[in-house]
């Protein structure tokens, strides 16, 4: 089969892969970029654990084919630390044990930040409606909810970092 | 599996030929979040892939003289935030802001959504009572449909070879005149309607109702218009006999199946009680403009 060539920007950084038509961009990301924070739960949008942002719009990469990427910006969760420095919302996670097994963290932690770049208010409930399609087999969301609040209040700067 | 190929065209001329010039089984995309979804399971295995998001004005919304023009492949995202939208069409824009999750809503559009011709699509009975006109594109030009008039049977529609669609057309609401939409699933988020029920009504300066269209969605292999349940609240202020009588009406209405999401005297009852519930809602909305 002949493979397409997408030119794209992934966490901010030019990037250029070679991709069949069918592949997803989960795999793209995966296999070929060899970025494996994003997981594949399930391969039909149902699950989450494949959160990605499109030009800044939160999506599931198993449903985005990587040619689609041509001329776009990817967000993965590989970009939301800088550096060695954890992301206030990978701090609060971690500090509030809102994972087990971890993996529907990494399109979890995705999601999060989307949301509270467009709504850095959220009401426990804005943010239950919002992360309606990330699953966890695990934690049970109470300690996700309380590390998504916890982690609003000090991007908005209203507690001690 | 034959080899699939992918295509985005930049103009609706291009599309056209790439569509209508498939030897074998070609896909129009907006969001993908179904025909992915099939392609994976391999329910669908198409030879081409045509990708729309890359021509000019199909993604995106344009307020006119006339109305709203929502590009076909607009995301559920974007038609959330489209503030002239949410005021003219609270329900059009309830209604798409229900198909599935965040990630979802990123891509989800409203061509797909009615193109995938699901009897429980979400988008589909609020843009049909709002009047919702689908403009086709084709290798014979370009022609106006009624929304209703797209999908014929549970996956198939009215649109030929080659044809796709462009955009939805939505008239400039008159004084006093608002839609809503509600759906029953068995929980709150992440699942599909049992029924789901659009309702678009216009009253004069006191109250009563001078039109209305009343659309179910999930009771039968595709959308019903309920006329006598628009007949019902027509010269109406929604007291309980004009209640009761559109209840009656969209229970009538219905042709369900039975599966593991309602029964056929479940999904019979509740359109009913959809219908009512989502009427106050529009009734209330209208009053309020
Ligand atoms: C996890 C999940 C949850 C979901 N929840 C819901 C829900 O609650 N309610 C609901 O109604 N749906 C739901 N869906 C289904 C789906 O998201 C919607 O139907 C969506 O609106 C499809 O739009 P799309 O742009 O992604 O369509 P696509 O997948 O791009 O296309 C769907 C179909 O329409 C055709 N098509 C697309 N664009 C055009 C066009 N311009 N002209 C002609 N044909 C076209 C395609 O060829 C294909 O057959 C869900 C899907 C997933 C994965
Ligand atoms: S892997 Fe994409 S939603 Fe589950
Ligand atoms: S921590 Fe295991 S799925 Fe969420």
């Amino acid at each position: 089969m002949s493979k397409i060539h997408v030119t794209t920007t992934v966490n901010g950084e030019p990037a250029e892969f070679l991709c069949e038509p069918q592949e997803s961009m989960l795999d793209v990301l995966r296999d070929t970029l060899k970025l494996t924070g994003s997981k594949e739960g399930c391969g039909s949008g149902d699950c989450g654990a494949c959160s990605i942002t499109l030009d800044g719009r939160l999506v599931c990469s198993c449903l985005m084919l990587g040619v689609e990427a041509e001329g776009h910006s990817i967000g993965t969760i590989e970009g939301v630390a800088r550096g060695d420095e954890l992301h206030p919302i990978q701090r609060k996670f971690l500090e509030h044990a809102a994972l087990q097994c971890g993996f529907c963290t990494p399109g979890l932690i995705v999601a999060v930040k989307a949301l509270l770049e467009k709504n850095p208010n959220p009401t426990e409930t804005e943010a239950r409606f919002w992360i309606a399609g990330n699953l966890c087999r695990c934690t049970g969301y109470d300690k996700i909810l309380r590390a998504i609040m916890d982690a609003a209040a000090e991007l908005r700067g209203e507690v001690a970092a | 599996m034959p080899r699939l190929s992918y295509a985005a065209p930049t103009s609706v001329p291009d599309a056209i030929k790439l569509l209508a010039g498939a030897a074998g089984l070609a896909k129009v995309m907006s969001g993908g979040t179904d025909l992915l979804v099939q392609l994976r399971s391999g329910r669908t295995s198409p030879e081409l892939i045509v990708d729309t998001k890359k021509i000019p004005g199909i993604v995106g919304i344009r307020e006119t003289e006339s109305g709203f023009v929502i590009g076909a492949a607009t995301s559920g995202a974007e038609i959330g935030e489209h503030a002239g939208l949410c005021a003219a069409y609270p329900g059009i824009v309830e209604a798409t802001n229900l198909i599935g999750s965040t990630q979802v809503q990123g891509r989800a559009s409203l061509a797909g959504n009615l193109c995938n011709a699901s009897p429980a699509a979400d988008s589909v009975p609020a843009v049909i009572a709002s009047r919702g006109v689908a403009i086709v594109v084709g290798p014979n030009g370009q022609r106006s449909v009624p929304v209703e008039q797209i999908v014929t049977a549970p996956g198939r529609t009215s649109l030929a070879k080659g044809e796709f669609i462009l955009e939805f057309h939505l008239p400039k609401p008159k004084a006093h005149q608002s839609d809503a939409y509600l759906r029953f699933i068995p929980r709150t988020e992440m699942d599909i309607a049992v029924v789901g029920c659009g309702v678009s009504v216009t009253l004069d300066d006191n109250g009563v109702c001078i039109d209305a269209r009343v659309v179910l969605g999930a009771v039968a292999p595709t959308q019903v218009v309920v006329e006598a349940g628009a007949k019902a609240l027509i010269g109406s202020k929604l007291d309980e006999a004009a209640l009761a009588a559109l209840d009656a009406a969209a229970r009538a209405a219905c042709n369900p199946i039975n599966d593991k999401r309602g029964t056929i005297d479940f999904r019979v009852k509740v359109a009913g009680v959809m219908a009512r519930r989502t009427a106050a809602i529009a009734f209330e909305r209208a009053g309020a403009r």
